[in-house]
């Protein structure tokens, strides 16, 4: 393989790997905070869905942004109803999520399978940055979508690392009896952090039908859905990690479309596995060391009751 | 001022427990009408259809019927594991690592009389699933590792493992490049009903069933198993080993997932092949939780699941898109855990001063 | 002229399920004061606090802070009125640093100055003497540096009016002196602290103004200056119902368990049980006392099985069984009633008969070939709950909806059911009312009739005289001394429970 091909693979990375960032970063979010959302398939497909026909019938690619963080945002607000308010099961929730989101897409998407899209993102060639040889056309060639999610995740790294939202984030999905005894709603920040992370997702989602496809099928998400939701732990929770995390993902995914071409022998489907594989090696790791260290939030997935006596 | 509060019951209520199905129910196709409606399709003819696809005659019944079986026993596998509170999402890949398993044994063994075939492609299915649980089971059991997690992602490698197989080594010459295994030797049939597609796998469903019903209820290891669900704490204080039976229920429960795979592509498919499963493994999860884990409930509510799949493909000649069925199973499940809440608290009024 | 109180709370009344919490209780605090707010376990000095602090919400009555009155919804709305409570099992995020923690959920913008808030810190610590390093992890500070840490949260705040926990209980003594020192540098600085406790050494040694509970209900409050010890116990523990006084032998039978040296870690690895030497006979009731925390549940929970010692040595009759798994203890005689009742004890969610058959499930007589037989079981059940009069609707019914008391019969019941020759039991009587725990004390009696040797972990000085021949008190995970009931007196017990004999500032 020539210096060009890399170069072109690493490209393809970073682009195969967005939609995964911003739904790994939805979920790093709302667990953080306690919540295991299991949906991020679902949010992602309706995400995809609501933008593609928004900018189909309107013509603007950015009111379809805006409508796919709609649309995740809606269906998360159902899931953090059930778990925050009905302290429901957190896994089946997700999965009733996860198949619901697909149903409604596949649903609403029905008239628009295979469409073209009237105004797609399109790559931005940064002026001065884009000629460095190598990392130019690795890192600053490409569009909107990609650099609003590197601007994302580093956003927030920096909210929940160095602001008082993300210690307040932090503390409810550690210890969610310390939040509610100096006065944060866990309410309150469970449900923001769950439809913010829906909202990422249905972006996520859109990048797909907006920029990476670009068109809409019913299932335009092969799974990233859920290889976020692996994503959130192979990078221990911390934004900065995810991106390297989704970007890797994302390598290995155009890796297989590239392997056979480029000579080698592997079969691109045990390519495809080594992500999986991996991340159980990880988790493993992270839950042998002391559960708290590791930085699993330690009440994630259970629901929390003020007046348990 | 009276405001309505949530209060912890102290009581049993029978009335509760059938209610919030049949409720979850009824609110779904009400939510499925809606967007029915509002997406220009006529409501009520698109149920009628439906129901008419799925039990208009003996033939539909019979569709039903063969949707039920696959749904039946991937919910009576996770219910063992939901039983334990052990969370197995792993149905899928285990029903694949079992289809996997008999397509090797007809591999190798094509040639033997079809009884001990069968036979011996059934052990090999619920030996790959079991397997295929025990990882994830044994993780948990040692390290207390998630089992949510790492069911889900072996499902995964469990896909792509078959992918690989049927694009590669076992690929069929004859298949003109479709990724297909060859296809079985009807010794390795599942024996049918004549004139449909109902085979004996309907049998193994029922029998397993009655068994697990059985060892749940009546056996020491079921009751250990119950006891483990409710408080590990318990089961540690009553002398139990617990992280032995966290590797028994991960066995059995991968290994009833494993028969599925056999039994679909043996009495289905006929070989092995990329797409075996339509997320049975995610639905049975479903039905085990609508049907409360009571495996006589699963069987019932497999049937009504397998109605709505095959009402599903149905309406599709109409213009309807089939994932309405998606979204009809997706809203139950809703409407299910929300009701869930009534089973724990009560509403009650009291006075705010 | 008159002062106006900082707090008053009048007419409060709190029920749970099963028990009346608060009954009809009227409480004043004054700025400057400490303020003992003292009784047994079980009295209601918790809930009431809770209610203050914005945890409960009162069934009836009203309270006013600084004049106000004020409907404490939410520990938000508590803390905005200048109420901070410190709980007995802190509310600390142990994986974030002291300063993240006390600035968690404070005003002060949106991002983090980290400058700023360490030097509040350090200036809180210096005025109230609450040394603590603003950049150590939580999990990495002793119990007595997190609760200095949970007094900053509060100070950060601005709070008034701060409650504290039965805080000593965690503490060394000389951490109680500190402590007692900071309390009163609040109190001079104007500030109104409510101290719940159950220790009379410590109201006589800190406390400006004194209120006893007695089963939910205020006894009797005044000026400490106005009250001492005796009085004060008194108040505590009087009660009306009247013990059947029982033969006390004066020679104690021969020796069934032996526990030498033997040391027990908690669940975070520290030492809990420091080399505990002591015999327990047959036909005797020997009662563990100590406040709780002191290493009474590890060292029971190491005597049945379910924690492992680290060194030393448990023999019963001769044999050793350190190393044994909990069912071959059982099987030996050894049976322990766990103070989580319906958790551990009992299953909860199944059903009365199989919560009975959970020690007998295994018999083959309870079997018929490879299954249970359910008839003999629940004949079985049938007669235990008939022996042990466990008042039940339905013995298929979840065990949950049994009563605290029905629950214990029950428990016991199915434990004593098997004889044992040791018997060992955490707090039984813990949340119980009068008639429940009286049948308990009766059931204990008769086992000690008949022979077993009881070992029971109590928090109820009283009871200990009522039951116990003999008492060890322990204290920091020593048993500081064993001695005969008769011998001594509540003083003295309550003496060696504290470490020291006096606590002073």
């Amino acid at each position: 393989m020539d210096l060009n091909s890399i170069v072109a693979l690493l490209a393809v990375a970073i682009v195969a790997g967005t939609p995964l960032l911003f739904a790994a970063m939805g979920e790093v979010i709302a667990e953080r905070s306690g919540i295991l959302n299991l949906g991020v398939e679902g949010m992602m497909l309706v995400g995809a869905v609501t933008g593609f026909m928004v900018t189909i019938n309107t013509g603007n690619h950015w009111l379809g942004i805006l409508a796919a963080a709609g649309g995740g945002a809606i269906l998360s607000a159902i899931h953090a109803f059930i778990c925050v308010t009905l302290k429901g099961n957190q896994v089946v929730s997700g999965l009733a999520l996860t198949i619901f989101g697909t149903g409604t897409s596949g649903f609403l998407g029905k008239n628009y399978v295979g469409l073209p899209v009237a105004d797609r993102f399109t790559s931005i060639d940064i002026p001065w940055l884009g000629d460095i040889p190598i990392l130019g056309p690795i890192l600053f060639q490409h569009d909107a979508m990609v650099y609003l999610s590197m601007i994302l995740a580093l956003a927030l790294w920096y909210i929940m690392y160095r602001t008082s939202w993300g210690l307040s984030i932090r503390s409810v999905g550690e210890n969610p009896a310390a939040a509610d005894a100096v006065g944060i709603s866990v309410s309150r920040v469970r449900y923001l952090a769950t439809i913010i992370g829906g909202m990422m997702a249905g972006l996520g989602g859109a990048y797909l039908s907006l920029a990476y496809a670009p068109t809409w099928q019913e299932s335009i998400t092969a799974g990233r859905g859920w290889i976020a939701v692996a994503l959130v732990i192979f990078a221990l929770w911390n934004p900065l990690r995810a991106i390297a995390g989704s970007y890797l993902f994302g390598g290995v995914e155009a890796l297989t479309f590239r392997i056979q071409t480029a000579g080698f022998q592997i079969s691109p489907f045990f390519l495809s596995m080594l992500p999986y594989l991996f991340t159980i090696l990880v988790l493993v790791a992270v839950t042998i060391r002391l559960r708290q260290e590791a930085g699993v939030p330690a009440a994630l997935g259970f629901p929390y009751d003020r007046e348990e006596r | 001022m009276n405001r309505l509060r949530l209060v912890r019951r102290n009581n049993e209520s029978w009335l509760v427990k059938v209610a919030v199905p049949i409720a979850s129910i009824l609110l779904a196709i009400l939510v499925g009408w809606i967007f029915l409606a509002v997406s220009g399709y006529e409501a009520a003819e698109t149920y009628r259809r439906m129901i008419q696809g799925a039990f208009g005659s003996p033939y539909a019944v019979s569709e039903t019927i063969v949707k039920a079986i696959p749904l039946a026993l991937t919910g009576l596998a996770v219910s063992i594991a939901f039983r334990m509170k052990l969370w197995n999402i792993g149905a899928e890949g285990q029903l694949y690592m079992g289809a996997f398993a008999a397509g090797g044994v007809v591999l190798l063994l094509g040639d033997w009389p079809s009884l001990p075939l069968l036979t011996l492609m059934l052990v090999a299915g619920f030996a790959a699933g079991a397997i295929w649980g025990l990882i994830p089971g044994a993780l948990r059991a040692i390290w207390n590792v998630n089992e949510t997690i790492t069911t889900l992602l072996l499902n995964y490698v469990a896909i792509f493992w078959v992918s690989y197989l049927v694009f590669g080594p076992w690929k069929d010459p004859n298949a003109m490049g479709f990724p297909l295994a060859p296809r079985f030797p009807e010794t390795a049939y599942l024996p049918a009903i004549p004139g449909s597609r109902v085979h004996v796998g309907i049998l193994i469903a029922v029998v397993v069933a009655i068994i697990l019903y059985m060892v749940l209820k009546y056996t020491r290891w079921g009751f250990e198993v119950r006891v483990a669900g409710e408080s590990p704490e318990a089961a540690r204080y009553a002398g139990m080993n617990v992280a032995r039976n966290i590797l028994l229920v991960m066995l059995v429960s991968g290994g009833i997932a494993g028969m599925t795979g056999m039994i679909e592509v043996s009495g289905i498919t006929h070989r092995l092949q990329q797409d075996i499963s339509a997320n049975y493994g995610y639905t049975g999860i479903i039905i085990a939780w609508l049907a409360r884990l009571n495996p006589f409930a699963i069987l019932l509510v497999a049937f009504l699941f397998g109605a709505l799949l095959v009402g599903g493909f149905g309406v599709q000649t109409f213009g309807i898109p089939y994932a309405i069925v998606l979204m009809l199973q997706g809203a139950v499940l809703f409407f299910l855990l929300a009701g869930e809440i009534m089973l724990k608290y009560r509403v009650t009024m009291s006075r705010e001063d | 002229m008159k002062r106006v109180p900082v707090v008053q709370m009048d007419g409060i009344n709190k029920w749970f399920p099963g028990v009346k919490a608060n009954n009809n209780i009227n409480f004043r605090v004054y700025p400057g004061e400490i303020h003992a707010l003292l009784g047994e376990n079980g009295a209601g000095k918790s809930t009431l606090a809770s209610i203050l602090a914005g945890l409960y919400r009162p069934d009836s009555g009203t309270i006013k802070v600084k004049g106000q009155p004020l409907k404490l919804r939410s520990p938000r709305l508590a803390l905005q009125a200048g109420i901070g409570m410190i709980y007995q099992h802190f509310r600390l995020v142990n994986n974030m640093t002291v300063a993240e923690n006390v600035m968690l959920g404070a005003k002060g913008g949106i991002r983090i100055r980290s400058d700023r808030i360490e030097q509040r810190v350090r200036d809180l610590s210096e005025q109230f003497g609450l040394a603590v390093d603003p950049h150590a992890r939580i999990s990495h500070l002793s119990l007595g540096e997190q609760q200095r840490v949970e007094i900053l949260k509060m100070l950060y705040r601005g709070c008034d009016i701060l409650i504290m926990d039965e805080p000593t209980t965690v503490l060394t003594p000389q951490e109680v002196k500190e402590l007692f020192h900071t309390l009163r540098l609040m109190a001079d600085q104007g500030k109104a602290v409510v101290l719940i406790t159950h220790k009379l050494s410590e109201v006589m040694a800190i406390a400006d103004y004194v209120t006893v509970l007695r089963r939910g209900e205020v006894v009797g409050s005044d000026h400490i200056q106005n009250l001492d010890e005796q009085t004060l116990t008194r108040m505590m523990v009087a009660r009306e119902v009247i013990f059947p006084e029982f033969n006390r032998s004066h020679q104690l039978g021969p020796t069934v368990l032996a526990v030498s040296d033997l040391s027990v870690p908690n669940d975070r690895g520290r030492t809990a049980v420091r080399r505990a030497n002591l015999e327990l006979h047959e036909g005797e009731i020997l009662a563990i006392a100590g406040v709780a925390g002191n290493g009474q549940r590890e060292l029971v929970e190491a005597l049945a099985g379910l924690r492992s010692a680290s060194s030393g040595s448990i023999r019963l009759r001769g044999k050793e069984i350190r190393h044994l798994p909990i069912r071959e203890r059982s099987a030996m005689g050894l049976t322990f009633i766990p103070e989580d009742r319906l958790g551990m004890g009992l299953v909860p969610n199944i059903s009365v008969v199989e919560n009975a058959m959970l020690r007998n499930y295994r018999y083959p007589e309870n079997r018929r070939g490879l299954l249970l037989d359910y008839r003999k079981l629940e004949a079985y059940t049938r007669s235990l709950v008939d022996r042990y009069q466990v008042a039940v609707a339905n013995i298929h019914h979840p065990v949950n909806y049994l009563s605290g008391g029905n629950l214990q019969k029950l428990l016991l019941g199915r434990e004593l059911d098997l004889n044992p020759d040791v018997l060992v039991a955490a707090y039984p009587v813990r949340g119980l009312d009068v008639a429940a725990a009286q049948a308990v004390y009766d059931l204990m009696l008769e086992q000690r009739q008949k022979g077993t040797a009881i070992m029971l972990v109590l928090e109820d000085l009283d009871d200990i005289f009522r039951l116990a021949d003999r008492v060890a008190v322990m204290y920091n995970g020593e048993i500081k001394a064993i001695l005969n009931v008769r011998e001594t007196d509540i003083d003295s017990i309550g003496a060696l429970m504290l470490g020291a004999q006096r606590v002073g500032v």
